[in-house]
């Protein structure tokens, strides 16, 4: 199906199927019920699920495929955000055009910042990029103040001049972004007994996005150039031996991987029209590398489990307060309540860095190729035993490496 | 010529304290072959015991003293140190003013037990790892301990002031014979200076002219060579790591009178120290001090409001900016040896 072996199809599918019935998985708990908190299933919660998987899908073409660990893509994810809020405070409030120039230029910079950063690799690769983004960082909070707002970051205000779109609404408001005509803030509500499914506009938008993303991704993990990039991670020396030059292959991902995030960052506006330099801040970046390893790098859905997985439990964890915790362990004895609160509180709400910098630490101790490598292993236990029962007859021929 | 004296004295400390962090990252890197992205993360700690001493100093228990009243009329509560009751008013306002010089000898035995620790209970772990994994792991260990310290501390600078003795300026502009007032350097910082100095002069001495900085020197050259000549090769390379970590926890006590620490400093000087260690080049003790105090003076010039005028935003990008002509033009940096870490 459109280019894709069966496996790859099916997974496509799934993702896809996953995509559109959003609303619904995410949502399993009534309104009604204590345990609604965790539901994930309002607009907000999963245009960001959206976005930041185009974001790891895009990183893990880089890092996965290649190896080169890259700190500062974050950069780009700023860069996309403020181009495309000037798109829209100059030219139009529809979100394509801003969408494309996003990407375009955190496209150009990539390339700039590629072609310096990949002269080198290994560790000093991932501290020039860091070194790239810190500079972007820096000079978006300082001296490029009147471009990217500074401090207070960027927004739209109503005497921008936007050619070819208003600059006001007739009721003297801001415009919102749209695509041709559709409100991206548009949403319906099916309430079906206690529970309330929102299908918004915003999301779709994102989500079909995040699928045209996906299926590119698939088909270059398929491509020669695929191979190519794999070969770059198991041995570049042998690569060049063998009279290929490995530098234009990791550019050209390198700007892949940027225009993903520039896309990324992109939607991040066009769901929500303000831009801030703290986007590009270093530990974003060392975010979206966690979400990749989380999921698995170089695995194909890995990227996307990951950034799921991360925006859910930051979302979560950080709305969870004492009162919640008290909450929670009310019925039992006032000591044995009191403990567990003082032990879970700064886990949780404004201590929501400390689990994701554990988390971290223990997924790469203890799982280095994330969740595809967990459930795999799992997945194995339970077939090793049924092989072993009906195999026994039939000695093994796995032909030796 | 003040003006251009002047900025090198001020690139000085910041210099000194890339200096030093760059110099335990590249022992680090040398013995152990491990990327530290925690490094960043041990002078914040070092910079919160100076901190946490101040306090433990300032501890108080209230009295009334029936011979003073406040505004109110009433009498007045005083509060009265622990350590002025235990030892006598003078000892004690001499303990809580010189806390930060005292904080180097308390930092000291912590800094190394949190490098051994570290070290054995994590670190160890990474060696035949590949250095993304490294980076990664270290890299969550120094998020967990900036969020620790927040939780304790909360997220704003704490200022902890020198000893009264080093408060005011050094008027350096008449030792070299120019006008009054015209290079002024504040003590602290010349103190800073001299400290890290030392530090780095211990360092060097010990590695060159002792028995164990010789076989850690071997070590760092031919790591199996040395196993093979029947030495517990690994043990002295422990020590090497609390070393690096005593040299970053006493850079960052002492750094708390110049700027005041709250738990994500040692990110700040951690991104910057990598890119000195890359400049100095990865693996060489002495490119990693020369080229920290180079930056560090090269970001003062920079930061000279006639330069900003010219290029503006320059004071915060000269130092990546000299970082990529430097791998550009020299890709193992300044002072870097053939063969280390050349993938």
């Amino acid at each position: 199906m459109l280019g894709l072996n069966k496996a790859d199809a099916r997974l496509y599918l799934i993702v896809l199927g996953m995509l559109v019935f959003a609303p619904f998985l995410l949502n399993p708990f009534p309104e009604t019920s204590g345990l609604s908190q965790f539901n994930a299933g309002y607009p907000d919660m999963m245009q960001k699920l959206a976005i930041f998987g185009i974001f790891a899908v895009g990183y893990n073409l880089l890092f996965g495929l290649t190896g080169y660990l890259s700190f500062g893509h974050a950069a780009f994810i700023g860069i996309g955000s403020f181009s495309g809020m000037w798109v829209m405070k100059l030219l139009t409030m529809n979100v394509i055009p801003a969408l494309i120039i996003a990407m375009l230029v955190s496209g150009v910079f990539a390339l700039l910042i590629g072609y310096v950063s990949l002269r080198r690799s290994g560790i000093y690769f991932s501290i020039l990029t860091l070194a790239f983004a810190q500079m972007c960082y820096s000079l978006s909070y300082s001296v490029l103040t009147p471009i990217t707002g500074g401090e207070t970051g960027l927004s739209l205000s109503l005497d921008d001049p936007r050619i070819l779109g208003a600059s006001q609404t007739e009721t003297g408001n801001i415009p919102v972004p749209h695509l041709f005509g559709l409100d991206m803030s548009a949403a319906t509500t099916i309430d079906v007994g206690a529970w309330n499914f929102t299908f918004s506009a915003g999301y779709y938008f994102a989500a079909v996005i995040m699928a045209i993303a996906f299926y590119l991704t698939i088909r270059l993990f398929r491509s020669p150039f695929g191979l190519m990039l794999r070969a770059i991670k198991s041995n570049q020396t042998r690569m060049s031996y063998t009279g290929l030059n490995p530098r234009p292959y990791t550019l050209a991902v390198f700007v892949i991987s940027g225009m993903y995030a520039g896309l990324a960052g992109g939607l991040m506006i066009a769901m929500d029209p303000q831009a801030g330099s703290e986007r590009m801040l270093w530990t974003a970046s060392g975010e979206v590398v966690l979400m990749t390893i989380l999921g698995g790098a170089g695995t194909l859905v890995g990227p996307i489990l990951g950034a799921g997985f991360i925006v859910y439990l930051e979302s979560i964890i950080s709305t969870i307060g004492s009162t919640v915790l008290y909450n929670w362990f009310g019925g039992l004895p006032e000591g044995l309540s009191n403990f567990l609160v003082a032990i879970i509180y700064p886990f949780v709400g404004k201590g929501w860095h400390l689990t994701l910098g554990l988390v971290f630490m223990l997924v790469v101790i203890f799982l280095p190729g994330g969740i595809v490598e967990g459930g795999k292993r799992i997945g194995g236990l339970f077939r090793r035993k049924k092989t072993e029962e009906t195999t026994d007859t039939t000695s093994s021929a796995e032909p030796g490496e | 010529m003040e003006a251009i004296i002047l900025q090198v004295l001020n690139g000085l400390d910041k210099g000194s304290a890339y200096a030093l962090i760059a110099l335990g990252l590249t022992l680090i890197f040398g013995t152990l072959g491990v990327v530290n992205f925690a490094h960043g993360a041990l002078f914040m700690l070092g910079a919160f015991v100076a901190v946490t001493l101040r306090r433990v100093f300032n501890l108080s228990f209230e009295t009334i003293d029936e011979t003073q009243t406040d505004f109110l009329g009433n009498p007045m509560a005083v509060q009265t140190p622990y350590v002025e009751h235990w030892f006598g008013p003078e000892v004690g306002s001499f303990l809580i003013d010189w806390s930060v010089p005292i904080a180097v000898l308390v930092a000291i035995p912590i800094m190394a037990l949190i490098g051994v620790v570290m070290e054995r209970g994590l670190i160890k772990h990474f060696y035949k790892r590949p250095h993304a994994d490294q980076i990664l792991v270290t890299f969550g260990l120094a998020i967990v301990l900036q969020e620790i310290v927040k939780a304790f501390y909360g997220a704003n600078p704490i200022p902890t002031p020198a000893p009264e003795a080093f408060v005011g300026s050094f008027d350096f502009g008449v030792l070299l014979g120019f006008d009054p007032f015209t290079i002024m350097y504040p003590y602290w910082r010349l103190v800073y200076f001299g400290f890290s100095a030392i530090i780095i002069g211990i360092v060097f001495a010990f590695l060159r002219f002792t028995t164990f900085g010789m076989v850690v020197r071997a070590g760092m050259a031919d790591r199996e060579t040395v196993g093979l000549l029947g030495i517990d090769i690994d043990r002295r390379f422990v020590i090497m790591f609390a070393i690096a970590a005593v040299v970053a926890g006493l850079a960052g006590v002492m750094y708390t009178p110049i700027l005041s620490p709250n738990y994500h400093i040692g990110m700040e000087f951690l991104v910057l120290s990598f890119v000195v260690v890359v400049v100095g080049g990865m693996g060489s003790l002495a490119g990693a001090v020369a080229a920290g105090f180079l930056l560090g003076i090269l970001q003062s010039f920079a930061s000279m409001s006639q330069v900003i005028e010219i290029i503006p935003g320059i004071n915060q990008v000269v130092i990546y900016l000299v970082a990529v002509v430097v791998l550009l033009t020299r890709p193992r940096g300044l002072m870097g040896r053939k063969g280390v870490m050349e993938e």
